[in-house]
Protein backbone atom coordinates (compact mmCIF):
# COMPACT_ATOMS: atom_id res chain seq x y z
CA UNK A 1 0.00 0.00 0.00
CA UNK A 2 1.19 3.65 -0.80
CA UNK A 3 0.98 6.41 0.88
CA UNK A 4 1.16 8.61 -2.17
CA UNK A 5 -2.09 10.81 -1.82
CA UNK A 6 -4.68 9.53 -4.04
CA UNK A 7 -4.75 11.55 -7.38
CA UNK A 8 -8.18 12.32 -9.72
CA UNK A 9 -7.46 11.46 -13.39
CA UNK A 10 -8.32 15.07 -14.55
CA UNK A 11 -9.30 16.05 -17.43
CA UNK A 12 -6.64 17.90 -19.32
CA UNK A 13 -7.17 17.97 -22.96
CA UNK A 14 -10.46 19.23 -24.88
CA UNK A 15 -12.28 16.12 -26.68
CA UNK A 16 -13.89 18.81 -29.07
CA UNK A 17 -10.95 20.09 -30.88
CA UNK A 18 -8.04 18.39 -28.55
CA UNK A 19 -6.39 21.84 -27.45
CA UNK A 20 -4.93 22.39 -23.93
CA UNK A 21 -7.91 23.59 -21.39
CA UNK A 22 -7.75 24.72 -17.74
CA UNK A 23 -10.17 24.41 -14.73
CA UNK A 24 -12.10 27.48 -16.32
CA UNK A 25 -13.11 25.46 -19.26
CA UNK A 26 -13.87 22.51 -17.23
CA UNK A 27 -15.92 24.83 -14.90
CA UNK A 28 -17.59 25.87 -18.61
CA UNK A 29 -17.19 29.46 -17.25
CA UNK A 30 -13.65 29.88 -19.98
CA UNK A 31 -14.56 31.26 -23.61
CA UNK A 32 -11.85 29.37 -25.64
CA UNK A 33 -13.41 25.86 -25.54
CA UNK A 34 -17.15 27.51 -25.62
CA UNK A 35 -17.87 26.29 -29.10
CA UNK A 36 -16.41 22.87 -28.77
CA UNK A 37 -18.64 22.71 -25.51
CA UNK A 38 -21.33 23.85 -27.57
CA UNK A 39 -20.72 21.33 -30.32
CA UNK A 40 -20.30 18.46 -28.15
CA UNK A 41 -23.45 19.14 -26.06
CA UNK A 42 -25.76 19.48 -29.97
CA UNK A 43 -23.98 17.02 -32.75
CA UNK A 44 -20.74 15.72 -31.75
CA UNK A 45 -19.04 13.24 -29.76
CA UNK A 46 -15.36 13.46 -28.39
CA UNK A 47 -12.97 13.21 -30.86
CA UNK A 48 -9.90 13.44 -28.51
CA UNK A 49 -8.86 11.82 -25.42
CA UNK A 50 -9.62 14.65 -22.43
CA UNK A 51 -6.49 12.89 -20.76
CA UNK A 52 -4.16 12.86 -23.37
CA UNK A 53 -5.76 14.73 -26.65
CA UNK A 54 -5.13 11.69 -28.86
CA UNK A 55 -7.55 11.52 -31.80
CA UNK A 56 -9.50 8.67 -30.78
CA UNK A 57 -11.51 5.79 -32.99
CA UNK A 58 -14.71 6.73 -32.72
CA UNK A 59 -18.01 4.86 -33.71
CA UNK A 60 -21.49 6.18 -33.42
CA UNK A 61 -24.52 4.08 -33.72
CA UNK A 62 -28.27 4.83 -33.46
CA UNK A 63 -28.33 4.82 -29.60
CA UNK A 64 -24.80 5.73 -28.58
CA UNK A 65 -21.20 6.07 -29.52
CA UNK A 66 -17.72 4.22 -28.29
CA UNK A 67 -14.54 6.23 -28.45
CA UNK A 68 -11.26 4.24 -27.60
CA UNK A 69 -7.66 5.97 -27.12
CA UNK A 70 -5.04 4.10 -27.93
CA UNK A 71 -3.01 4.75 -24.72
CA UNK A 72 -6.75 5.30 -22.61
CA UNK A 73 -8.82 2.61 -23.72
CA UNK A 74 -12.74 3.20 -24.21
CA UNK A 75 -15.24 5.28 -23.15
CA UNK A 76 -18.64 4.93 -24.23
CA UNK A 77 -21.70 7.26 -24.17
CA UNK A 78 -23.37 5.14 -21.81
CA UNK A 79 -20.18 5.28 -19.19
CA UNK A 80 -20.57 8.53 -19.94
CA UNK A 81 -24.41 9.15 -18.44
CA UNK A 82 -25.00 10.53 -22.53
CA UNK A 83 -26.40 9.56 -25.47
CA UNK B 1 -52.85 36.57 -72.57
CA UNK B 2 -50.84 39.28 -72.32
CA UNK B 3 -47.02 39.56 -73.12
CA UNK B 4 -46.23 39.70 -69.34
CA UNK B 5 -48.03 36.27 -69.02
CA UNK B 6 -46.52 35.05 -71.77
CA UNK B 7 -43.13 35.53 -70.73
CA UNK B 8 -43.72 34.15 -67.36
CA UNK B 9 -45.67 31.02 -68.32
CA UNK B 10 -42.15 30.73 -71.19
CA UNK B 11 -39.79 31.02 -68.49
CA UNK B 12 -41.70 29.08 -65.55
CA UNK B 13 -42.27 32.29 -63.70
CA UNK B 14 -45.68 33.17 -62.22
CA UNK B 15 -47.41 36.64 -62.54
CA UNK B 16 -49.04 37.12 -59.23
CA UNK B 17 -48.39 35.88 -55.65
CA UNK B 18 -46.50 32.88 -55.95
CA UNK B 19 -48.30 31.29 -52.88
CA UNK B 20 -51.60 31.86 -54.24
CA UNK B 21 -50.16 30.34 -57.37
CA UNK B 22 -48.70 27.75 -55.30
CA UNK B 23 -51.66 26.84 -53.91
CA UNK B 24 -53.67 26.14 -57.19
CA UNK B 25 -50.92 24.60 -59.31
CA UNK B 26 -49.38 22.33 -56.23
CA UNK B 27 -52.03 21.81 -53.54
CA UNK B 28 -54.74 21.68 -55.74
CA UNK B 29 -53.26 19.77 -58.95
CA UNK B 30 -50.25 18.43 -57.06
CA UNK B 31 -47.90 19.77 -60.13
CA UNK B 32 -44.41 20.92 -58.32
CA UNK B 33 -43.36 24.52 -58.90
CA UNK B 34 -41.06 25.00 -61.76
CA UNK B 35 -37.27 26.57 -61.02
CA UNK B 36 -38.11 30.03 -61.56
CA UNK B 37 -41.21 29.35 -58.82
CA UNK B 38 -38.87 27.80 -56.74
CA UNK B 39 -36.74 30.88 -56.65
CA UNK B 40 -39.55 33.33 -56.23
CA UNK B 41 -40.64 31.04 -52.81
CA UNK B 42 -36.93 31.50 -51.46
CA UNK B 43 -36.77 35.42 -51.99
CA UNK B 44 -40.37 35.28 -49.99
CA UNK B 45 -39.41 38.11 -47.38
CA UNK B 46 -39.09 36.51 -43.89
CA UNK B 47 -42.72 37.90 -42.37
CA UNK B 48 -44.41 35.21 -44.94
CA UNK B 49 -42.59 32.07 -43.78
CA UNK B 50 -45.66 30.99 -41.41
CA UNK B 51 -47.34 31.40 -44.45
CA UNK B 52 -45.07 29.34 -46.87
CA UNK B 53 -44.62 26.72 -44.26
CA UNK B 54 -48.46 26.18 -43.70
CA UNK B 55 -49.17 26.10 -47.06
CA UNK B 56 -46.42 23.40 -47.90
CA UNK B 57 -47.78 21.80 -45.06
CA UNK B 58 -51.54 21.57 -46.47
CA UNK B 59 -49.59 20.27 -49.34
CA UNK B 60 -47.44 17.37 -47.59
CA UNK B 61 -51.31 16.06 -45.80
CA UNK B 62 -53.16 16.25 -49.15
CA UNK B 63 -50.46 14.56 -51.07
CA UNK B 64 -48.31 12.21 -48.53
CA UNK B 65 -51.29 12.39 -45.73
CA UNK B 66 -50.30 12.49 -42.34
CA UNK B 67 -48.11 9.57 -41.69
CA UNK B 68 -44.13 10.02 -40.67
CA UNK B 69 -41.73 7.57 -42.06
CA UNK B 70 -39.05 7.01 -39.30
CA UNK B 71 -35.69 5.53 -40.59
CA UNK B 72 -32.29 4.86 -38.28
CA UNK B 73 -28.80 4.83 -39.97
CA UNK B 74 -25.38 3.78 -38.65
CA UNK B 75 -21.70 4.13 -40.77
CA UNK B 76 -20.11 0.69 -40.94
CA UNK B 77 -17.24 1.61 -42.70
CA UNK B 78 -16.30 5.13 -41.23
CA UNK B 79 -13.61 8.03 -42.43
CA UNK B 80 -10.77 7.49 -44.78
CA UNK B 81 -12.69 7.95 -47.85
CA UNK B 82 -10.78 8.53 -50.94
CA UNK B 83 -13.64 11.15 -52.28
CA UNK B 84 -13.09 14.96 -51.43
CA UNK B 85 -16.84 16.03 -50.92
CA UNK B 86 -15.83 19.49 -49.19
CA UNK B 87 -18.42 19.43 -46.21
CA UNK B 88 -17.28 15.79 -45.04
CA UNK B 89 -15.59 14.81 -42.04
CA UNK B 90 -14.39 11.08 -43.47
CA UNK B 91 -12.50 12.12 -46.90
CA UNK B 92 -9.36 10.84 -46.05
CA UNK B 93 -7.99 13.78 -47.66
CA UNK B 94 -8.26 16.21 -45.20
CA UNK B 95 -6.70 16.65 -41.85
CA UNK B 96 -10.17 15.90 -40.04
CA UNK B 97 -10.38 14.06 -36.05
CA UNK B 98 -12.72 11.64 -37.49
CA UNK B 99 -10.38 8.26 -38.11
CA UNK B 100 -11.07 5.41 -39.63
CA UNK B 101 -13.48 2.55 -38.31
CA UNK B 102 -15.26 -0.57 -39.24
CA UNK B 103 -18.47 -1.58 -37.43
CA UNK B 104 -18.60 -5.79 -36.72
CA UNK B 105 -21.75 -7.52 -37.41
CA UNK B 106 -22.71 -8.02 -34.22
CA UNK B 107 -23.20 -4.67 -33.41
CA UNK B 108 -25.07 -3.61 -36.88
CA UNK B 109 -27.22 -6.26 -36.53
CA UNK B 110 -27.65 -5.12 -33.09
CA UNK B 111 -28.16 -1.31 -34.17
CA UNK B 112 -30.55 -2.31 -36.45
CA UNK B 113 -32.92 -3.61 -33.69
CA UNK B 114 -32.46 -0.31 -31.72
CA UNK B 115 -33.53 1.41 -34.88
CA UNK B 116 -36.68 -0.77 -34.74
CA UNK B 117 -37.58 -0.35 -31.68
CA UNK B 118 -38.38 3.46 -31.89
CA UNK B 119 -41.34 2.14 -34.62
CA UNK B 120 -38.73 2.43 -37.52
CA UNK B 121 -39.46 1.31 -40.76
CA UNK B 122 -36.19 1.75 -42.48
CA UNK B 123 -32.82 1.02 -41.68
CA UNK B 124 -30.03 2.14 -43.46
CA UNK B 125 -26.05 0.92 -43.54
CA UNK B 126 -23.59 3.39 -44.84
CA UNK B 127 -20.29 3.40 -46.00
CA UNK B 128 -17.89 6.22 -46.63
CA UNK B 129 -16.46 4.99 -49.87
CA UNK B 130 -16.19 5.84 -53.61
CA UNK B 131 -17.86 2.68 -54.63
CA UNK B 132 -17.98 -0.81 -52.81
CA UNK B 133 -14.88 -3.31 -52.99
CA UNK B 134 -15.00 -6.98 -52.48
CA UNK B 135 -14.36 -7.18 -49.06
CA UNK B 136 -17.66 -4.21 -48.66
CA UNK B 137 -19.58 -6.03 -50.24
CA UNK B 138 -18.67 -9.07 -48.74
CA UNK B 139 -19.80 -7.89 -45.27
CA UNK B 140 -23.04 -5.84 -46.85
CA UNK B 141 -23.67 -9.98 -47.80
CA UNK B 142 -23.12 -11.25 -44.07
CA UNK B 143 -24.50 -8.17 -42.80
CA UNK B 144 -28.60 -7.71 -44.68
CA UNK B 145 -28.96 -11.47 -44.51
CA UNK B 146 -28.15 -11.01 -41.08
CA UNK B 147 -30.83 -7.86 -40.15
CA UNK B 148 -33.31 -9.61 -42.49
CA UNK B 149 -33.41 -12.92 -40.73
CA UNK B 150 -33.40 -11.26 -37.26
CA UNK B 151 -34.99 -7.69 -37.23
CA UNK B 152 -38.43 -6.78 -38.78
CA UNK B 153 -37.01 -3.62 -40.83
CA UNK B 154 -36.64 -2.72 -44.82
CA UNK B 155 -33.12 -2.41 -45.05
CA UNK B 156 -31.79 0.28 -47.19
CA UNK B 157 -27.87 1.40 -48.05
CA UNK B 158 -25.86 3.96 -49.71
CA UNK B 159 -22.59 2.74 -50.49
CA UNK B 160 -21.30 5.64 -52.99
CA UNK B 161 -21.52 4.78 -56.85
CA UNK B 162 -21.66 1.52 -57.87
CA UNK B 163 -21.52 -0.99 -61.06
CA UNK B 164 -24.32 -2.59 -62.76
CA UNK B 165 -23.11 -5.82 -61.26
CA UNK B 166 -22.93 -4.19 -57.40
CA UNK B 167 -26.86 -2.73 -58.33
CA UNK B 168 -28.13 -6.20 -59.34
CA UNK B 169 -26.46 -7.60 -56.70
CA UNK B 170 -27.90 -5.60 -53.89
CA UNK B 171 -31.25 -5.56 -55.31
CA UNK B 172 -30.97 -9.61 -55.05
CA UNK B 173 -30.36 -9.22 -52.12
CA UNK B 174 -33.56 -7.46 -51.33
CA UNK B 175 -31.98 -4.09 -50.26
CA UNK B 176 -35.20 -1.79 -50.36
CA UNK B 177 -34.32 1.71 -50.85
CA UNK B 178 -30.61 3.29 -52.03
CA UNK B 179 -29.58 6.45 -51.18
CA UNK B 180 -27.12 8.51 -52.72
CA UNK B 181 -27.21 11.91 -52.61
CA UNK B 182 -26.55 14.69 -55.79
CA UNK B 183 -25.72 16.99 -52.71
CA UNK B 184 -25.97 20.36 -54.27
CA UNK B 185 -27.33 22.01 -57.69
CA UNK B 186 -25.38 20.48 -60.91
CA UNK B 187 -23.90 23.95 -61.41
CA UNK B 188 -22.23 24.01 -58.07
CA UNK B 189 -21.06 20.77 -57.43
CA UNK B 190 -18.05 21.32 -59.36
CA UNK B 191 -17.22 23.84 -56.40
CA UNK B 192 -18.11 21.01 -54.02
CA UNK B 193 -16.34 18.26 -54.94
CA UNK B 194 -13.45 17.62 -57.23
CA UNK B 195 -13.17 13.66 -57.66
CA UNK B 196 -16.30 13.11 -58.86
CA UNK B 197 -19.08 14.16 -61.34
CA UNK B 198 -22.45 14.90 -60.26
CA UNK B 199 -23.35 13.13 -63.83
CA UNK B 200 -21.62 9.99 -61.80
CA UNK B 201 -24.00 10.54 -59.49
CA UNK B 202 -27.04 10.71 -61.53
CA UNK B 203 -25.96 7.85 -63.36
CA UNK B 204 -25.61 5.80 -60.17
CA UNK B 205 -29.25 6.70 -59.95
CA UNK B 206 -30.60 5.47 -62.62
CA UNK B 207 -29.48 1.84 -62.36
CA UNK B 208 -30.87 2.02 -58.86
CA UNK B 209 -34.28 2.92 -60.20
CA UNK B 210 -33.77 0.40 -63.47
CA UNK B 211 -33.33 -2.32 -60.81
CA UNK B 212 -36.09 -1.99 -58.94
CA UNK B 213 -34.97 -0.26 -55.31
CA UNK B 214 -36.46 2.82 -54.19
CA UNK B 215 -34.44 5.79 -54.47
CA UNK B 216 -33.37 8.25 -52.25
CA UNK B 217 -31.34 11.31 -53.18
CA UNK B 218 -30.77 14.36 -51.33
CA UNK B 219 -28.56 16.97 -50.35
CA UNK B 220 -27.26 20.08 -47.84
CA UNK B 221 -28.44 22.95 -47.71
CA UNK B 222 -25.51 25.78 -46.89
CA UNK B 223 -23.32 25.24 -48.76
CA UNK B 224 -22.26 28.71 -50.52
CA UNK B 225 -24.63 27.72 -53.21
CA UNK B 226 -26.61 31.04 -54.26
CA UNK B 227 -30.93 30.94 -54.00
CA UNK B 228 -31.26 30.28 -57.40
CA UNK B 229 -28.99 27.30 -57.45
CA UNK B 230 -30.85 26.15 -54.59
CA UNK B 231 -33.98 26.42 -56.58
CA UNK B 232 -32.29 24.60 -59.70
CA UNK B 233 -31.39 21.72 -57.39
CA UNK B 234 -35.07 21.71 -56.31
CA UNK B 235 -35.74 20.74 -59.66
CA UNK B 236 -33.22 18.65 -60.86
CA UNK B 237 -34.21 16.33 -57.64
CA UNK B 238 -37.63 16.65 -58.80
CA UNK B 239 -36.52 15.24 -62.08
CA UNK B 240 -35.25 12.33 -60.70
CA UNK B 241 -38.78 11.60 -59.10
CA UNK B 242 -36.93 10.30 -55.75
CA UNK B 243 -38.70 7.97 -53.85
CA UNK B 244 -37.58 9.92 -50.85
CA UNK B 245 -35.21 13.05 -50.42
CA UNK B 246 -33.16 13.59 -47.45
CA UNK B 247 -33.04 17.12 -46.50
CA UNK B 248 -29.28 17.93 -44.79
CA UNK B 249 -28.37 21.59 -43.49
CA UNK B 250 -24.59 22.06 -43.24
CA UNK B 251 -22.83 21.19 -40.24
CA UNK B 252 -18.90 22.70 -41.08
CA UNK B 253 -16.79 19.94 -39.34
CA UNK B 254 -13.13 21.30 -38.47
CA UNK B 255 -10.45 20.12 -41.07
CA UNK B 256 -12.60 20.22 -43.95
CA UNK B 257 -12.33 22.67 -46.76
CA UNK B 258 -16.42 23.93 -45.60
CA UNK B 259 -15.22 24.38 -41.78
CA UNK B 260 -15.64 28.42 -42.33
CA UNK B 261 -18.80 28.58 -43.37
CA UNK B 262 -21.50 29.34 -41.15
CA UNK B 263 -24.07 27.03 -40.26
CA UNK B 264 -27.70 28.14 -42.08
CA UNK B 265 -29.71 30.26 -40.26
CA UNK B 266 -33.03 28.25 -38.96
CA UNK B 267 -35.58 30.80 -40.85
CA UNK B 268 -33.34 30.28 -44.06
CA UNK B 269 -33.80 26.43 -44.00
CA UNK B 270 -37.19 26.33 -43.11
CA UNK B 271 -38.25 28.45 -46.01
CA UNK B 272 -36.07 25.91 -48.19
CA UNK B 273 -38.07 23.13 -46.61
CA UNK B 274 -41.36 25.11 -47.80
CA UNK B 275 -39.98 25.40 -51.54
CA UNK B 276 -39.05 21.95 -51.87
CA UNK B 277 -41.94 20.96 -50.22
CA UNK B 278 -43.49 22.85 -53.04
CA UNK B 279 -41.23 21.71 -55.72
CA UNK B 280 -42.03 17.70 -54.70
CA UNK B 281 -45.47 17.93 -53.54
CA UNK B 282 -45.90 13.63 -53.52
CA UNK B 283 -42.00 12.80 -52.49
CA UNK B 284 -40.78 11.60 -49.11
CA UNK B 285 -39.44 14.42 -47.52
CA UNK B 286 -36.95 13.84 -44.58
CA UNK B 287 -35.02 15.62 -42.34
CA UNK B 288 -31.56 14.99 -42.39
CA UNK B 289 -28.19 15.93 -40.63
CA UNK B 290 -27.28 19.29 -39.58
CA UNK B 291 -31.18 20.34 -37.63
CA UNK B 292 -30.21 20.10 -34.27
CA UNK B 293 -27.66 23.08 -34.67
CA UNK B 294 -29.79 24.82 -37.60
CA UNK B 295 -33.10 24.80 -36.15
CA UNK B 296 -33.12 23.28 -32.36
CA UNK B 297 -36.08 22.00 -30.88
CA UNK B 298 -38.67 24.64 -32.06
CA UNK B 299 -37.66 24.78 -35.51
CA UNK B 300 -37.77 20.77 -35.69
CA UNK B 301 -41.38 20.86 -35.15
CA UNK B 302 -41.84 23.84 -37.36
CA UNK B 303 -40.25 22.13 -40.74
CA UNK B 304 -43.10 18.83 -39.16
CA UNK B 305 -45.47 21.75 -39.83
CA UNK B 306 -43.77 22.67 -42.58
CA UNK B 307 -44.01 20.24 -45.30
CA UNK B 308 -41.31 17.20 -44.44
CA UNK B 309 -43.12 13.72 -43.40
CA UNK B 310 -39.83 11.69 -42.50
CA UNK B 311 -37.05 11.67 -39.89
CA UNK B 312 -34.02 9.99 -39.38
CA UNK B 313 -34.24 9.30 -35.51
CA UNK B 314 -31.21 8.74 -33.48
CA UNK B 315 -27.61 9.68 -34.61
CA UNK B 316 -26.05 9.85 -37.84
CA UNK B 317 -22.91 8.74 -39.04
CA UNK B 318 -20.51 10.88 -37.12
CA UNK B 319 -22.66 13.63 -35.63
CA UNK B 320 -25.27 12.97 -32.70
CA UNK B 321 -28.91 13.29 -33.32
CA UNK B 322 -31.46 14.06 -30.44
CA UNK B 323 -32.45 11.53 -28.01
CA UNK B 324 -34.81 9.21 -30.12
CA UNK B 325 -37.56 9.48 -27.71
CA UNK B 326 -37.53 13.41 -28.31
CA UNK B 327 -38.57 12.84 -32.04
CA UNK B 328 -41.06 10.02 -30.93
CA UNK B 329 -42.84 12.97 -28.35
CA UNK B 330 -42.67 15.50 -30.85
CA UNK B 331 -44.72 13.35 -33.45
CA UNK B 332 -47.11 12.33 -30.68
CA UNK B 333 -47.27 15.88 -29.70
CA UNK B 334 -48.05 16.57 -33.09
CA UNK B 335 -50.69 13.98 -33.44
CA UNK B 336 -48.36 12.13 -36.71
CA UNK B 337 -48.69 8.60 -36.75
CA UNK B 338 -45.27 6.67 -37.48
CA UNK B 339 -45.64 5.09 -40.59
CA UNK B 340 -46.35 1.28 -40.47
CA UNK B 341 -43.89 -1.31 -41.78
CA UNK B 342 -46.79 -2.96 -44.14
CA UNK B 343 -47.28 0.31 -45.40
CA UNK B 344 -43.95 0.45 -46.65
CA UNK B 345 -43.84 -2.26 -49.06
S1 LIG C 1 -17.95 10.03 -51.01
FE1 LIG C 1 -19.16 10.11 -49.13
S2 LIG C 1 -17.78 9.54 -47.46
FE2 LIG C 1 -16.52 10.03 -49.25
S3 LIG C 1 -15.96 12.17 -48.96
FE3 LIG C 1 -17.80 12.13 -50.24
S4 LIG C 1 -19.53 12.30 -48.79
FE4 LIG C 1 -17.68 11.76 -47.59
ZN1 LIG D 1 -11.87 22.87 -27.58
ZN1 LIG E 1 -5.61 9.13 -24.16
Amino acid sequence: MTTEPVTETVATFCSWCGGETTGADLAGSSAEHERCRARLALVDPPRHCPECGRRMVVQVDPMGWTARCSRHGETTSASRGQR
Amino acid sequence: MTASTETARETGGTSGDILAVAREQVLERGEGLTEAQVLEVLQLPGERLTEALALAHEVRMRWCGPDVEVEGIVSLKTGGCPEDCHFCSQSGLFDSPVRAAWLDKDRLVEAAKQTAKTGATEFCIVAAVRGPDEKLMEQIRAGVAAIRAEVDINVACSLGMLTQAQVDELAAMGVHRYNHNLETARSHFPEVVTTHTWEERWETLQMIRAAGMEVCCGGIVGMGETLEQRAEFAVQLAELEPDEVPMNFLIPNPGTPFAHLDVPQGPDALMTIAAFRLAMPKTVLRFAGGRELTLGDLGAEQGMLGGVNAIIVGNYLTNLGRPAEQDLEMLETLKMPIKALNDTL
